[in-house]
């Protein structure tokens, strides 16, 4: 192995890098129990609790929460299914459109956000669709598919043809080779797309703005507040467990495919 | 004796490249058959298609007498032991080799005894718990043996089962394996690109090159009586002396093979240029220039060493003289 | 043999019909991708070849190029040389902050220091985009942190002269370019670190030892084998910073001037001023501008990085 030490200034320019990365999210921490109600000063004058009982009593809040969950949980659902489809048959032959198909899966997170929202916006619009939660699941579940995507082909990359070969060889059917062979070799890697699509559709803000309607989900609400904030404290709390939400999904999937070649969560 | 695969006019043909093409072979119950070559030549792909891995583009293929061309692999009578193993890495080395039980639909017990049984077999008693990644490469080798042998397939498959094994080890697999092979009396039907492997334990031999079967014979036919120049030159590096030479040699116009071990040094006879010599142990090799061709003599290396550019005299038996096909 | 029949008969079929196993697989991805984002994505755009009738404000549903015209007004191409500018801009900076941490990611940090900084690099990258910045919003705020610091640190003189330069500066640091800079930097750089951390980790440790051994100082081998060989890295961590700085138009609404981008340009079209003609040609910019950058990219060999 190399014996070679870091030289200081690369030490400390990376450990700055780092910290700029990091400080921004601790500041909410610090913020969500500031005494100080109507501005954003700093220090904080003082410490109390009292903002989480004040936002666990708010019925706004929770529907919003509560309509971004079934959203990322539907969502997920689907982007699962088709994700693991489309990683299965690309990843297992060539075919001609085989490139189409994998630019098709990426192209609606290349492209900036905003030109997903506004095209189905304006499909909506043409096609006389009502908005509603399944105008909006709709818009997450076509970016979320490629994290599941993304995933599974690095998995089924990984996983050696010959074991399929030698499932049929020692008498298992297509189905039978699926259910005890495939599944459980890309089990973990699905579970980890699945963990990241929550957390990439719970997160979402800039297709929901434009499929949502009048419904919020949570980063509706809180974009709400930062256009015009009227309750600040509500707002820090808010942020700081949308904080704590979000990186439990993405220490998961970084334990269930920690040491494979590809990691998750490469190619948001 | 009966049949136990049969090719008949089989070709596998990938887009422009023939790996196979119009293959006729005939593997007898109960054989030791070794598919010989080098890599490209179609040995893997043969196995593949008897596996139904691979599906002929032409030809059929039968197994035992029924036509196997249309049956996939986990409707054949055969199982394979992969190159790679192929062992399930989520499923511990019982679970492994009780696979083919299990989807068979036999009861949790069962499969789980013949396992034993089957683990016992190949010396691995007692490995059941471990997984797959716990064990050394010949301990793999010989679970991917189990795992096929559990379900008393007629035909085992072997696809270059000793290559990722050290030197000592393989000699002693390949001991296990013929004893193997005699004691259960089934078909063993295994892919080689060594020739040593393949005369040291197979009943016959196909050589395979560029998609076509060059020669079918026991060791002892590919070796002393090879029917075409790419026989005798892949197995054993025979010298193939070209017609012309042969014609000034025994009056007849055709290639012939003449192995380096059947030439002597002597004192009169053909003369012959040396232009080098390497020494590989128990043999010393010495390059000829010999009617303007190269020539390989094979000498026991305590004989006395040659310089480069001296002239020695070579003869060899009318019967070390073997003429092959391929002249006119 | 008979009651499970017929799957175990289909499973057959798939076997001697692989090419029909595929299709199963792709018809329903490519389906709802194919309908419901590609012709999304195409009613938009062909809604950029109509235009909106000055008298009435309605769509005019004739083919016409006069909404591309219109992209050439003064103040739709300010818009547009603006965007281009800041993303030009944050990515040169995104690059030059990603690079010591990618370096030092890939080259020293070894067991429990990787899995740090592995986290430390994706938590951010996955944080809620939204709470990233919020928390600007609290730092530049004029009662926040930062102008508490310079206050602290009785620099607040300094930050003054800053505020009064053309251009960057501005009232308070959270309405001006460089708050917005400052943001998107913040907001993207997890997307440069990634890529070029990856194209470090590929360069053979023996490269690097061989150029030593040649008689390389470590400046030398950075410029001469480090960078040239991190090049592809950078320019795929330049994609993501780019398009996304592109198409983004919550950041400069939230922090910064009034002064709109090419996505507040686009939401405003098809919201407020109700022009979807406007907005979906204006949506065609970005789309445009990444593929020339795109094909300059695949030049230099970008996508290996990927």
């Amino acid at each position: 192995m190399r014996s070679d030490r870091a030289p200081l200034g690369l030490k400390i320019a990376a450990g700055a890098g780092l910290a700029f990365l990091h400080l921004p999210i601790l500041l909410i921490f610090v913020y969500a129990f500031t005494t100080e109600d109507t501005s954003y000063q700093w220090p904080p004058p003082g410490l109390t609790l009292e903002w989480f009982a004040v936002t666990w009593n708010r019925p706004d809040v929770w529907e919003a929460l509560g309509l971004s969950l079934k959203v990322a949980c539907f969502s997920t659902a689907i982007a699962l299914v088709l994700g693991t489809l489309c990683a299965a048959a690309v990843a297992r032959s060539r075919f001609f459109g085989r490139e189409a198909i994998s630019l098709l899966v990426i192209l609606p997170i290349a492209l900036p956000g905003i030109i997903t929202g506004i095209s189905l916006r304006s499909a909506f619009h043409l096609m006389d669709i009502p908005f509603s939660t399944l105008t909006i699941v709709l818009g997450h579940a076509t970016f979320c598919i490629v994290v599941v995507y993304n995933n599974a082909v690095a998995r089924f990359r990984r996983t050696s043809a010959s074991l399929i070969e030698a499932s049929m060889d020692l008498g298992a059917t297509s189905f039978q080779t699926f259910r005890l062979v495939i599944l459980p070799n890309i089990a973990t890697a699905l579970l980890a797309g699945g963990m990241l699509a929550f957390a990439l559709s719970f997160d979402e803000v800039i297709v929901t703005t434009f499929t949502a309607g009048r419904q919020q989900t949570l980063p509706i609400w809180m974009l709400e507040e930062l256009v015009r904030p009227r309750q600040r404290p509500v707002t820090n709390v808010v942020a700081m467990v949308v904080v704590l939400v979000t990186f439990l999904p993405i220490l998961g999937a970084y334990y269930l495919t920690r040491g494979t070649e590809t990691v998750a969560g490469h190619g948001k | 004796m009966d049949i136990a695969v049969k090719f008949d006019g089989v070709s596998r043909h990938f887009g422009e490249v023939r790996a196979i093409d119009g293959l006729d072979l005939e593997i007898g119950e109960g054989e030791f058959f070794a598919l010989l070559g080098p890599s490209g030549s179609g040995k893997t792909t043969s196995l593949r298609l008897i596996a139904g891995f691979e599906r002929p583009t032409t030809g059929r293929i039968e197994i035992f007498g029924s036509d196997a061309t249309d049956v996939p692999p986990y409707r054949r009578p055969v199982n394979t032991v992969f190159q790679d193993y192929a062992l399930f890495p989520h499923l511990n080395v019982a679970d492994n080799v009780a696979y083919g039980l299990r989807v068979a639909g036999v009861g949790k017990a069962e499969r789980l005894k013949a396992a034993d049984e089957a683990l016992a077999m190949v010396a691995l008693s007692g490995y059941g718990a471990r997984r797959p990644a716990e064990l050394s490469g010949g301990q793999r080798q010989r679970v991917a043996l189990a795992r096929a042998l559990v379900n008393r397939p007629k035909v085992l498959l072997l696809d270059e089962p000793l290559g990722a094994l050290d030197l000592k080890l393989r000699e002693q697999m390949q001991e296990e394996l013929k004893t193997l092979q005699r004691s259960l009396g089934i078909t063993f039907v295994f892919v080689t690109h060594d020739q040593g492997e393949a005369l040291s334990m197979a009943d016959r031999v196909a050589v395979f090159s560029d998609g076509r079967i060059q020669q079918i014979g026991t060791p002892e036919d590919i070796y002393h009586r090879p029917e075409t120049p790419f026989v005798a030159d892949f197995v054993g590096s025979s010298n193939v002396l070209p017609p012309d030479v042969v014609m000034d040699l025994t009056g007849i116009r055709a290639p012939a093979s003449l192995r380096p071990e059947r030439i002597r040094l002597t004192r009169e006879g053909h003369e012959a240029e040396v232009v080098g010599s390497s020494f590989t142990g128990a043999t010393t090799r010495l390059k000829l220039r010999f009617r303007g061709m190269p020539l390989t003599v094979q000498l026991p290396s305590d004989a006395a060493p040659r310089a480069p550019g001296s002239i020695v005299h070579i003869a060899w038996d009318d019967d070390a003289l073997h003429l092959m096909e391929g002249g006119a | 043999m008979s009651d499970a029949a017929s799957p175990s008969r289909l499973s057959d079929t798939l076997w001697r019909r692989p090419r029909l196993l595929l299709l199963l697989l792709l018809i329903p991805p490519a389906l709802w991708l194919g309908i419901v984002y590609l012709g999304a994505l195409f009613a938009l755009l062909a809604q950029s070849f109509f235009s909106i009738d000055d008298f009435t404000g309605l769509i005019r549903y004739e083919w016409t190029l006069r909404t591309y015209g219109e992209l050439f007004r003064a103040a739709n191409l300010d818009i547009i040389l603006r965007t281009v500018a800041m993303a030009t801009a944050v990515t040169i900076g995104a690059a030059i902050i990603a690079f010591p941490i990618a370096y030092f990611a890939a080259r020293y940090a070894r067991g429990k220091w990787k899995a740090v900084f592995y986290l430390g690099i994706m938590l951010p990258l996955w944080s809620s985009y939204l709470v990233k910045v919020y928390a600007w919003k609290l730092i530049l705020a004029r009662e926040g942190i930062l102008n508490w610091l310079f206050e602290t640190l009785h620099l607040g003189w300094l930050l003054n002269a800053y505020l009064s330069l053309p251009v960057v500066g501005g009232n308070s640091l959270s309405v001006s370019w460089t708050g917005t800079f400052l943001v998107f930097l913040y907001v993207w750089l997890p997307y440069m670190i990634l890529p070029v951390q990856a194209s470090l980790e590929r360069i053979p440790p023996s490269l690097i030892e061989a150029s030593g051994d040649l008689g390389a100082d470590p400046r030398a081998t950075l410029r001469n084998v480090i960078l040239p060989l991190a090049l592809p890295g950078i320019v795929a961590g330049s994609i993501f910073t780019f398009s996304l700085t592109l198409g983004d138009y919550i950041i400069p609404q939230i922090i910064g001037t009034s002064a709109r981008m090419i996505g507040q340009a686009v939401y405003q079209f098809q919201g407020t001023a109700g022009n979807i003609p406007l907005a979906a040609a204006f949506a065609v910019v970005p789309i445009v501008i990444m593929g020339i950058y795109l094909t300059i990219a695949r030049r230099a060999g970008a996508f290996d990085a990927l």
